[in-house]
């Protein structure tokens, strides 16, 4: 598929836009002005995922209870501006405006704050998961892993889903989570271990995409940018609220709360 | 297509000095430099230690040495170099490990020029507007990445770590010249001194070694001659 952008001219594609002109002209040596560009569906955005009202405090339930201290904004954070899919620029709104709020409230909070006690040794968790990692003697390798993640995400849980891939998918997270305990480390090193650094960060993508696949299984309809193939229609009578994912050991707890509708009604995206 | 890369590798926690270490690797001639650093580190030897992260010229974190000549791994197609890659770290700035020099003495210089909207006015209702003519004064300095492709590029710099350096310069610029900003005669106040803008000796070095394709030496040549007519 190509993205044909010459109508625009060279000025406009330099002065516009010369970034993706500049990356068209790097990595394809191919001139935007000119020829059309090749394109492929790629991540974009993350939609976040974590709850949060208005000024930035993440909220834990279906009561949107604040978690005292916890702030989210930007990428990472769902203040549901956007419904279902963000559109395009409106990630200014999630920076800019949600930004400042939840920088603001985060600094009121502290000035107004004691610290509270913390548990008996609260870095307990991260440091026998740290040490763990360390000691792995096991023979799988995180890049491996990672890859094989990345793969079956994009085979099975990317824009087009339906019920057998997203299981597919489901069951594949369950083999990887098993051989991720069983990975070893090549470096050792206590400073600036990228390795151990990936590591961490590839049990929490596990996490992730456990919880994206299993809400895409459980949500029997299509909105914003879940599409499923098998329910390509938008089910308001079961479907309009927000899913909370909750750990439970090794299982995952779903719960799900209400959408609130002010001024604007839900519609359908018909272009 | 096979190339090898030969990386100068340093682990303070073993190594008394820095040695060069080849890896042989199978690539496209369209990968990234950094796609091979990333085959090796995920495939061959894990201890590879380098900073990368959107991949794609905008954080600015894997600039480096490469075949001599400071680039962004990212921005570099294995295509323009060959089969020979020679990778080292930037230079004078502090090796932590292997590709990973200590960022912090350039983030300082970069601080101590006020990257930042200097106006006491009160505030406006609406955005504070500028016509195109005004924003493109100083347009080109808005691209820097904060790389430091330039400033460890620099040999007045290598010489002189207390110069100011290209990167903080160039940032300077991009606040003296903005028209919504009052802090020009502070920041002028800053960049003229021996170590600020006439530690410049008009190398290009920088010039050459910017991925974002600032001219560098034109910005800081701006900057001495906007402090001369102050002066006069």
């Amino acid at each position: 598929m190509h993205l044909d952008l010459t109508h625009l001219g060279k000025k406009v594609l330099d002065e516009k836009l010369p970034d993706i002109t500049d990356f068209v002209r790097t990595y394809l040596g191919i001139d935007p002005s000119v020829n059309p560009v090749p394109i492929q569906p790629t991540a974009h955005y993350t939609m976040g995922g974590i709850p949060t009202d208005v000024d930035g405090r993440v909220i834990m339930d279906e009561k949107n209870t604040p978690l005292p201290g916890l702030y989210a904004a930007g990428e990472c954070a769902t203040v549901s501006v956007h419904g279902a899919n963000r559109l395009g620029t409106n990630s200014l709104v999630d920076l800019v405006v949600f930004g400042r709020r939840s920088g603001k409230h985060a600094a009121l909070y502290v000035k107004n704050t004691d610290f509270i006690p913390l548990p008996k040794k609260p870095e307990d968790g991260i440091q026998a998961t740290i040490s763990d990692l360390y000691s792995g003697t096991g023979t799988e390798s995180v890049a491996k892993i990672r890859l094989e993640l990345q793969n079956d995400m994009m085979d099975n849980a990317s824009v087009y889903r339906n019920q057998k891939m997203l299981i597919n998918a489901k069951n594949k997270l369950l083999e990887l989570k098993k051989r991720y305990k069983n990975i070893a480390l090549g470096d050792k090193s206590k400073q600036f271990n990228m390795e151990l650094f990936e590591a961490l960060e590839l049990g929490f993508l596990l996490e992730l995409a456990s919880v994206l696949v299993e809400s895409a299984v459980n949500r029997t309809e299509s909105r914003g940018a879940h599409y499923r193939e098998d329910f390509s229609k938008r089910d308001d009578t079961n479907w309009l609220k927000h899913t909370l994912a909750y750990k439970a050991g090794d299982k995952i707890d779903f719960r799900y709360k209400p959408v609130v509708i002010t001024k604007y009604l839900p519609k359908e995206r018909k272009y | 297509m096979k190339v090898t890369y030969k990386i100068l590798r340093f682990d303070p926690e073993k190594d008394k000095k820095p040695y060069f270490k080849d890896y042989d690797v199978e690539v496209e001639p369209t990968d990234r430099i950094l796609d091979g650093l990333n085959i090796i580190k995920w495939y061959q030897d894990s201890t590879l230690s380098y900073r990368r992260s959107c991949a794609h010229g905008i954080c600015g974190s894997d600039a480096m040495e490469i075949n001599g000549v400071n680039k962004l791994a990212c921005k570099v197609l294995i295509q323009n170099v060959g089969s020979h890659i020679t990778i080292k770290p930037i230079r004078g700035l502090r090796v932590i490990k292997d590709l990973i020099v200590d960022m912090e003495p350039f983030f300082e210089k970069y601080r101590s020029i006020k990257p930042y909207l200097i106006n006491d006015d009160s505030l406006p209702t609406h955005e504070r507007l500028q016509s195109v003519e005004d924003r493109e004064i100083f347009d080109d300095t808005t691209k820097c990445i904060l790389c430091a492709s330039c400033t460890s590029s620099c040999p007045s710099f290598w010489w002189n770590s207390m110069y100011l350096g290209p990167s903080a310069l160039v940032q300077a610029h991009r606040f003296i010249f903005d028209s919504r900003d009052h802090g020009a005669d502070e920041r002028l106040e800053i960049v003229n001194d021996l170590n600020g803008i006439w530690r410049c000796r008009t190398i290009f070095n920088c010039v050459d070694a910017c991925p974002r394709e600032i001219k560098i030496t034109k910005a800081i040549e701006e900057l001495k001659r906007a402090l001369l007519h102050k002066h006069l």
